[in-house]
């Protein structure tokens, strides 16, 4: 055995022991390996097989889906840019080719020495303090030409990630507007006493009352997911916090989770005494790693203050405690199914619905799953009951709602509202810059143009996850579209047909068009493109990927337009350029050497 | 019309047993839906997505939904039949597939289905990935530049045979067909010709060897009857349900 | 089989056909269609063709391809029929998805060259300008022009092209069904 496998083994031994030798906590456990080897070894994976009983292959899928996993290493220093578009608009791709100078390896390469790689990720949800990077998966936001510079030193220099100025390391809150939940006080414990003191059918009345929705986007009533749960067999329950807030242009669950935990683990305790769990799982978004710390605090306070733990406020059926998963750079584990496959430790595909998680999710079992901000509010309807909070936004939509508002404005950040809220009044409290479009609930959402600003925030009217992107009247909204579509390719599971190849053709045509080889055929495609996906897809990645290219073809058309080549068609592919190989190897450099349309049609006329 | 237990598929009625899906229950009454990833032995996957019919207005795929009385299923409408085609023509562009070549050619499910639904090209750009071809086992051969995904061999080699050979592995397009052991080898894999992951791959992946071309063209099953007619044939010689 | 007389246009349609990158199996079965190519004769003239020696097109209405696109000469010859004819057929599997010849994608082009006059021959790659350079990738047709038509099969049956043909020159939406559209 050479010294590095011996090395490989005891790490490995260690792992495993440290996660109970449970196949559930195989991701985790990659996490682990990721962090100590920059990759993950290809001799770790029939070694983990074969400790945790799984299948090669199973491993094997789990290691090749998340992009924060990698099978070739990664610098010492991993150095990835959040891509969305906001990132763009604030000129992230000037301070990526600055370091990439400075630091002598492109993007999406690992310099020679190993010491560090660059490359883009999926937004990372700074969208108000970008543009962001993470650096061995630790957010800095506020990058700017200077900062990038010091960070090629610190890199250089090879100073610990952990003693880099804090500075860097500083993410705002940027709450611009508080309402009932972020502008009251809340008092660690005081919800569940609330609640245990109403009792369970009495709590669960109140949410009922309450007419509570689902804030993670499809706004399902949580009342009746809860009770479906409850009603549902199995020996246990449990229930699982969405912190994935992987929609780009979202990040009101991280402000929830860095200056409300209290509210969100006791909104999960809460879930659990509705529904008669005894196990939690928070489900972190990977790139909110430097979050971890400080919540597993918090878990211990909590446990501390008996809010978990066993017989919980003295009531003796009520166990609970909760467990951080990390995800591991997929936007797709955001689907509550694809989610659960990824607590159990596999590849987050969707599963088959039904049966819905409420009957059979994890492990088989009745699961419920809330997004943070859902949890956040049912703190409050323990607290103050069910009708006070009907008393805030809309009949069919209770309450309030947080935006992450991002883009073209003088104030981006946090803002609660009731729900009813016209988008104008937003636009307005925001100090929108002229905007000319808005993109609501991130790339798979809707893109709404100044004749619909005076639509609500409602279920009933403009539905949303919490996104809300601005564009100003000087943006180009072709490249927003290039850019979802760019996001798109990159997240599909790959599992459905539609949505696998369907989102790599229209990144393909999109591509085709920005660099001006489109024509008015292309834009047929994508149309047709986007209605075969949104009807034949598996899951809501696929079913929405083509809907903000089929909202800007109908609104800024001119945008496409222009970039459209004069003519009738344009080859799928750069004609010259497949001759360059031949060129390199034969030497040749004569006019039958290359291939441009235009010199033909010369030469032809002129024969 | 609709008695307890009658669902109608364009416009045609369709009789099914308690738990069946609208698929399963349709291929036993001998009307066709268009199909890949299914299999009547197997638990539905639900991957391919050429079985997408609307019911009562709303797009779902007949395979993973249960049938239910009452319901209006469309299934056999040009706007339908158009996804399919676009359907088929991603599977043929991701892959590499030249039929002529092909051993599984006139028995393959997906070129079948392409005649079926007059599939004449690929119409988009040729991914042409590179992808290898696994020798290594002595009966059978793995041409991955045909899989489609379609996880019928991982099911089969789990559920029937009891052996977890195939799993599926990464992401989007890069997602591909793994053999579960250190080499990756199918040679050095416990898998056996007679198993029953050898058997239904619905394309040209996955192909016994010292077989190839026996049947001569203009015989073989598709070459004989479209694989419409075919499936409503089969029901009526073994009517199920 | 015996066949339909197809509906004469009103005067001879004009006809170019080329082979790419194929193997002539195409033409030789547009060849096949027998008797039939005389009632053929009585409705269409051929230009450029392998089948008359013009060597270079003039408008045609209908150009039929056979062959993939390997090599920059294919192109020129693609974009002289699109630029000459009404509508182009893409004929057979290689005019289709690029075909046997295609099966070299996935390797480079480069080392292929040099493996084959370097290492096997011992020379150099040729430079001679008359010889046409290579593409990275063979392509079916419509990755480089647009293409109006379609005729899979390899090669795909006289019957499958006289129906093709005589649909289209009938001015009827040209369809190919069980057991005339195969691939292979
Ligand atoms: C592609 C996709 C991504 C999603 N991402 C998230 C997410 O990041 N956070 C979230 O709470 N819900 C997300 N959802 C919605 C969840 O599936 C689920 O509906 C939600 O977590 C339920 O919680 P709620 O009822 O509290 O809203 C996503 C859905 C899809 C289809
Ligand atoms: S729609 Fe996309 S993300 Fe969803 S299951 Fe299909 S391939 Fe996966
Ligand atoms: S698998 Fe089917 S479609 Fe693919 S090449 Fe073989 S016969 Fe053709
Ligand atoms: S090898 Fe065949 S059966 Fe297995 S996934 Fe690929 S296409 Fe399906
Ligand atoms: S047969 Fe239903 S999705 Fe494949």
């Amino acid at each position: 055995m050479t010294t590095r496998e011996a090395a490989l083994d005891t790490v490995l031994a260690d792992l495993l022991a440290r996660h109970g030798r449970d196949p559930g906590r195989l991701l985790q456990i990659l996490l682990d390996v990721q962090a100590r080897f920059t990759r993950v070894p290809p001799e770790a994976v029939p070694k983990l097989a074969a400790a945790l009983d799984l299948p090669i292959g199973e491993v094997e899928s789990t290691v090749e889906f998340y992009s924060f996993l990698s099978r070739t290493p990664v610098g010492d220093y991993r150095i990835l840019f959040s891509d969305n578009i906001t990132d763009r608009m604030l000129g992230n791709q000037t301070i990526l080719d600055h370091m990439a100078k400075r630091l002598g390896v492109r993007a999406g390469e690992v310099s020679e020495d190993g010491l560090v790689s660059l490359d883009t990720t999926s937004c990372t949800g700074m969208c108000d303090q970008g543009p962001a990077i993470l650096v061995n998966g630790i957010a800095i936001t506020r990058m700017t030409l200077r900062r990038a510079d010091q960070v090629c030193d610190l890199v250089r220099n090879r100073v610990p990630v952990a003693e880099w100025p804090a500075d860097f390391f500083r993410v705002e809150h940027n709450i611009r507007r508080a309402d009932m939940l972020l502008g009251a006080d809340f008092m660690p414990g005081s919800a569940v006493k609330a609640a245990i003191a109403l009792g369970r059918d009495r709590f669960l009345e109140e949410m009922r009352i309450s007419n509570l929705r689902g804030r993670g986007g499809a706004g399902f009533t949580t009342a009746v997911k809860w009770e479906a749960a409850r009603n549902a067999s199995g020996d246990e329950r449990y229930v699982v916090c969405n912190a994935d807030e992987g929609e780009p242009g979202t990040f009101k669950d991280r402000v929830l989770l860095q200056y409300y935990p209290e509210r969100v683990f006791e909104g999960m305790a809460l879930a659990a005494y509705a529904i008669g769990a005894r196990h939690g799982f928070l489900y972190l978004r990977g790139e909110y790693l430097y979050l971890r710390p400080m919540l597993e605090e918090k878990l211990v306070e909590l446990r501390a203050l008996g809010v978990l733990g066993r017989s919980i406020f003295g009531v003796g059926d009520f166990a609970f405690d909760i467990e951080i998963h990390m995800g591991a750079g997929a936007y797709v584990c955001g689907e509550e199914t694809a989610l659960i496959e990824s607590l159990e430790g596999k590849a987050g595909r969707p599963r088959i619905r039904p049966p819905f998680p409420v009957t059979s999710g994890y492990r088989g079992l009745p699961t419920v799953v809330n997004n943070v901000e859902t949890l956040c509010k049912v703190t409050e309807i323990a607290l103050h009951g069910g009708a006070w909070y009907r008393g805030y936004g809309t009949k069919q939509s209770t309450g309030t709602k947080i935006l992450s508002v991002s883009g073209d404005c003088a104030r981006p950040g946090i803002y609660e509202y009731p729900f009813g809220v016209r988008i104008s009044q937003v636009l307005e409290d925001c100090g929108a810059v002229r905007p000319r479009a808005v993109q609501i609930s991130g790339a798979s959402g809707q893109c709404l143009t100044p004749r619909e600003f005076g639509r609500r925030i409602a279920f009933e009217d403009v539905p949303t996850a919490g996104a809300l992107m601005i564009f100003g009247d000087h943006r180009d909204m072709f490249e927003v579209a290039l850019n979802f579509a760019h996001f798109f390719r990159h997240e599909s599971c790959g599992f459905c047909t539609p949505c696998r190849v369907g989102t790599t053709i229209q990144a393909k045509i999109m591509d085709k068009i920005a660099a001006g080889h489109g024509t008015q055929y292309e834009m047929n495609e994508l149309e047709h493109l986007h209605e075969v996906m949104r009807t034949a897809s598996h899951c809501g990645l696929g079913q929405t990927a083509g809907q903000a290219i089929a909202d800007t073809i109908a609104e800024f058309r001119g945008d496409y337009e222009k970039r459209l080549a004069r003519r009738d068609f344009e080859p799928a592919f750069d004609l010259d350029a497949a001759l360059a190989r031949a060129r390199e190897v034969t030497g040749r450099d004569d006019a039958d050497s290359r291939l441009v349309e235009e010199g033909w049609q010369l030469r032809e006329t002129t024969r | 019309m609709s008695d307890d237990a009658t669902f109608m598929l364009d416009g045609r009625p369709i009789r099914f047993e308690a738990g069946q899906s609208i698929l399963q229950a349709a291929l036993a009454a001998g009307a066709f839906i268009p199909n890949l990833c299914h299999h009547p032995e197997f638990k539905p996957h639900g991957s391919c997505k050429l079985c997408t019919v609307k019911v009562n207005g709303r797009a779902s795929s007949a395979c993973t939904t249960r049938a239910r009385a009452g319901q209006e299923v469309a299934s056999d409408t040009p706007e339908l039949n158009r996804h399919r085609r676009t359907l088929l023509q991603m599977l043929f562009v991701e892959g590499n597939h030249f039929c002529p070549g092909c051993e599984k050619s006139g028995q393959c499910r997906l070129q079948a289905l392409a005649y079926d639904l007059e599939m004449l090209n690929p119409h988009y750009e040729h991914f042409y990935p590179p992808r290898p071809i696994d020798a290594s086992h002595p009966d059978v051969l793995i041409d991955f530049n045909r899989c489609i995904l379609c996880a019928l061999c991982v099911r089969a080699s789990r559920d029937v045979d009891g052996k977890t050979v195939f799993a599926l592995a990464g992401r989007g397009t890069a997602q591909h067909l793994v053999v579960d052991c250190p080499s990756g080898k199918l040679g050095d894999t416990d898998f056996a010709a007679t198993d029953k992951a050898a058997e239904v791959c619905p394309v040209g992946a996955i192909l016994p060897k010292r077989v190839g071309f026996a049947v001569p063209i203009g015989e073989r099953p598709f070459d004989i009857e479209p694989i419409s007619v075919q499936a409503a044939h089969a029901a009526h010689a073994e009517p199920r349900g | 089989m015996r066949h339909v007389a197809p509906t004469p246009p009103r005067r001879k349609l004009r006809v170019a056909t080329a082979s790419l990158a194929g193997c002539f199996g195409c033409h030789m079965s547009f060849l096949d269609i027998d008797e039939r190519l005389l009632d053929l004769i009585d409705l269409v003239e051929f230009d450029r063709s392998p089948i008359t020696d013009i060597k270079h097109c003039g408008p045609c209405d209908i150009g039929i391809i056979e062959g993939g696109v390997c090599n920059a000469e294919n192109v020129h010859v693609l974009w002289e029929l699109r630029a000459n004819c009404k509508v182009l057929v893409a004929l057979g599997a290689c005019a289709v998805n690029g075909g046997l010849p295609a099966q070299r994608n996935h390797l480079d082009v480069g080392s292929c060259l040099a493996r084959v006059y370097r290492d096997r021959a011992g020379g150099e790659v040729p430079d001679d300008p008359e010889l046409p350079l290579l593409l990275d990738k063979v392509r079916p047709l419509n990755e480089v022009v647009r293409i109006d038509f379609f005729i899979p099969g390899c090669p795909p049956s006289g019957d499958a092209i006289w129906k093709y043909l005589t649909d289209l020159i009938s001015g009827r939406m040209p369809r190919l069904e069980h057991p005339m559209l195969h691939f292979d």
